[in-house]
């Protein structure tokens, strides 16, 4: 497999799971919001909880984290581009 | 102090402005407390803010096509992430969130799941690879990847729909806030918006609109959550974020406690409340029981998810950046800034809900004898101007929760005055709705003038336009968009262009898995893209003229209703350009060679830097 194809099965693998746990919270536990509402966070009810906080704060840490891993990945393959500042 | 260049100096330069903005805010708290009076403050801060946002559009002038288009691509990571929190969050999402949120409760959070996890999707399927192809507009892509003019135009149609839908909303709203701060006319506002608007952008393009929207970024958000800390550590939580569990489930015993009534639609109107006031009936954070419920929960989130990923003046945003990589990092920078405020939405719904229903606290009225509320100012000044109602139903002169009506956005516009804040919070937030809606409208505006004038002027009409006529042509246009979009809105008939909601829907039935598919299926054809964009657009817009409350108003399939057209469009869409792409010849390597160019992160960009 050339160099670029092992790049793009990881970048595809990557994007693949990001979507998983993206999935999971945005879906799956929305799903389930009367049982998962039982449950309490900071004494508020969880479900309510995930969808005014939680699950936000989920996705902006998963964005930063996908972002990270992918530019590990760039780099493994010689595609990271020049160092720049940011 | 300035050594270097501009944007060497953007931290600097941002620093000392927002340093400006909190001296000015002190000095209006000042001027208040030595007997200016509300009126003036209003003006005052409507005034000083949008003059600084046309001094930046001024100084951001530019004759080149790449600043014009893209900002020169230099724009910082964090920086544009802040523009495009701006530019993403709308007078809607300042005004009219947390009032959505107070009435709606938990299923109206719907929206907050979907209007974030959108960008997961933004910034893992798309970005990287649209600003790896270099393209200046949406269309650019679609064109070119697909090649000929036709992806293009039908790309630019589903653009030009999407936008429009979304900007005369945003210019209504400034309209509504400069009439309201700067007490002239609402019609004669719309028009003071729309100026505002055109000086920021019509200069510099989307150099001008970056830098001026980062400059709104920093005024709603502190507009927005000044109000927030202060009101929570009134009622003794200084960071309400995390401390309101319990206001939370004291919400919820009150509800039981009062009941939540349904009115019937004929007393409402025999009573004459105003049109669009509500009342409460929703639970605030109880779950509604049943599948149905968790489907519409559902298909509301994925709709503002898959809407916001196709929506074009977002993903042009992120052409901007320097490099491949500061374009997936500005996307999670955006995401953060976006949370920001949309974290404090249900806090904001949370407080204000408390003080209106908790008879312990001074400020409630539920529960109260309905003379004495009367007489409360901020309810005889939001009655005069038929933002609040009051309708005794049972006749027993005791204010009932479901006697309660009120508007969504005085939740965010009223609270301030019903906590007891000095009016100096009251002409901030007013300030901050401005900035929220301007800089969505210049978003908006610049993405249906940036494509008209590339994707149908200079690709189309006239392939051999230089540069000077270009940008003529691009401002000319921007003018002639925003004059419609504020024509429409001083008619005041943007009601019949619908909800926000439809952008989304648009959206996402006719761009979405074009450009998906366009980056992660090779085998994806120019037949099966017109094919995916013109059939998700025509069968969302028929379900929605099928389902519409103000077409044909007919019984929605499985509770899809008018908010969430876009399930079908787009399904429909993945459909046909499948379909259709597998039915016509490959691609020829040249474009699968391309799709593969875009793939790899670095090296230069798939279309030249002019083009």
């Amino acid at each position: 497999m050339s160099n670029k194809d092992a790049h793009w099965q990881k970048t595809k693998n990557h994007m693949l799971v990001t979507l998983a746990i993206w999935f999971f919270f945005s879906i799956v536990i929305f799903m389930f919001g009367e049982s998962v509402n039982q449950g309490s966070f900071l004494g508020y009810p969880l479900a309510y909880y995930m969808s005014a906080q939680g699950s936000l704060a989920a996705f902006v840490i998963l964005i930063f984290w996908f972002a990270n891993k992918q530019e590990k990945i760039d780099d493994e393959h010689g595609y990271g581009g020049e160092k720049e500042d940011d | 102090m300035f050594k270097g260049g501009f944007i060497q100096n953007l931290p600097k330069i941002y620093g000392l402005y927002t340093g400006g903005f909190l001296v000015f805010i002190l000095l209006m708290a000042a001027l208040e407390a030595g007997g200016m009076d509300a009126a003036t403050i209003g003006i005052l801060f409507v005034a000083f803010t949008v003059c600084i946002y046309a001094l930046i559009g001024y100084l951001s002038r530019t004759i080149q096509v790449d600043a014009y288009y893209v900002a020169g691509r230099q724009v910082p990571t964090v920086f544009n992430g802040m523009a495009t929190a701006a530019d993403w969050m709308s007078g809607a999402s300042f005004v009219a969130m947390a009032g959505g949120i107070y009435f709606g409760g938990y299923t109206y959070m719907a929206f907050l799941v979907g209007w974030t996890g959108g960008y997961v999707l933004v910034s893992t399927l798309l970005a990287p690879y649209l600003r790896k192809f270099g393209c200046y507009t949406v269309p650019d892509f679609i064109g070119t990847r697909y090649g000929g003019n036709l992806p293009r135009f039908c790309a630019t149609l589903v653009l030009v729909l999407a936008s429009f839908t979304y900007v005369t909303a945003q210019i209504n709203a400034t309209g509504t806030i400069a009439s309201r701060a700067l007490q002239i006319p609402f019609e004669l506002g719309v028009w003071v918006g729309l100026v505002s608007i055109l000086l920021c952008s019509m200069l510099g393009g989307m150099r001008a609109v970056t830098w001026t929207q980062v400059a709104q970024y920093i005024v709603l958000i502190v507009a927005y959550l000044i109000p927030v800390f202060w009101m929570g550590s009134k009622l003794g939580n200084p960071f309400p974020h995390f401390m309101l569990g319990d206001e939370v489930q004291r919400l919820a015993e009150l509800e039981s406690q009062y009941g939540l009534t349904k009115n019937t639609g004929a007393a409402i109107k025999e009573a004459g409340v105003p049109g669009g006031l509500k009342y409460i009936s929703n639970p605030h954070s109880a779950v509604p029981a049943g599948g149905m419920a968790v489907w519409k929960y559902l298909s509301l989130a994925i709709c503002m998810m898959v809407g916001t990923a196709s929506l074009p003046h977002i993903l042009m945003r992120y052409f901007t950046t320097p490099s491949v990589k500061s374009a997936r990092k500005s996307v999670a920078w955006s995401l953060f800034f976006i949370f920001l405020l949309y974290f404090s939405a249900p806090m904001l719904a949370t407080l204000s809900k408390l003080q209106l229903m908790d008879p312990n606290l001074p400020t409630a009225i539920i529960g109260k004898s309905i003379s004495e509320v009367q007489s409360i100012p901020w309810v005889q000044n939001w009655s005069a101007v038929k933002q609040v109602f009051i309708a005794d139903f049972n006749g027993d002169g005791i204010l009932q929760l479901n006697e309660w009506f009120m508007r969504g956005d005085v939740v965010v516009l009223a609270t301030p005055e019903v906590a007891g804040l000095p009016y100096v919070i009251s002409g901030l937030v007013a300030a901050g709705g401005m900035a929220a809606a301007m800089s969505t409208a210049d978003g908006l505006v610049l993405a249906i003038s940036n494509c008209l004038s590339h994707d149908i002027y200079y690709k189309i009409i006239d392939p051999k336009a230089d540069v000077r006529k270009r940008l003529i042509v691009a401002r000319i246009l921007l003018v002639v968009i925003g004059a419609a979009g504020a024509y429409i809105a001083s008619m005041r008939l943007t009601s019949i262009l619908g909800a926000v909601a439809w952008a989304f829907d648009f959206a996402m039935s006719g761009l979405f898995f074009p450009l998906v598919l366009g980056v992660w299926w090779k085998r994806a054809t120019k037949e099966g893209a017109v094919a995916g964009i013109l059939g998700g657009l025509a069968s969302g817009t028929a379900y929605l003229i099928y389902v519409g409350p103000k077409f044909m108003a007919q019984t929605p399939w499985l509770g899809i209703d008018h908010l969430r057209f876009g399930i079908i469009g787009a399904s429909v869409s993945l459909v046909a350009m499948v379909v259709v792409s597998l039915m016509t010849k490959e691609p020829s390597a040249a474009t699968q060679k391309m799709v593969d160019d875009v793939r790899v992160p670095s090296g230069r960009a798939i279309l030249g830097k002019q083009h």
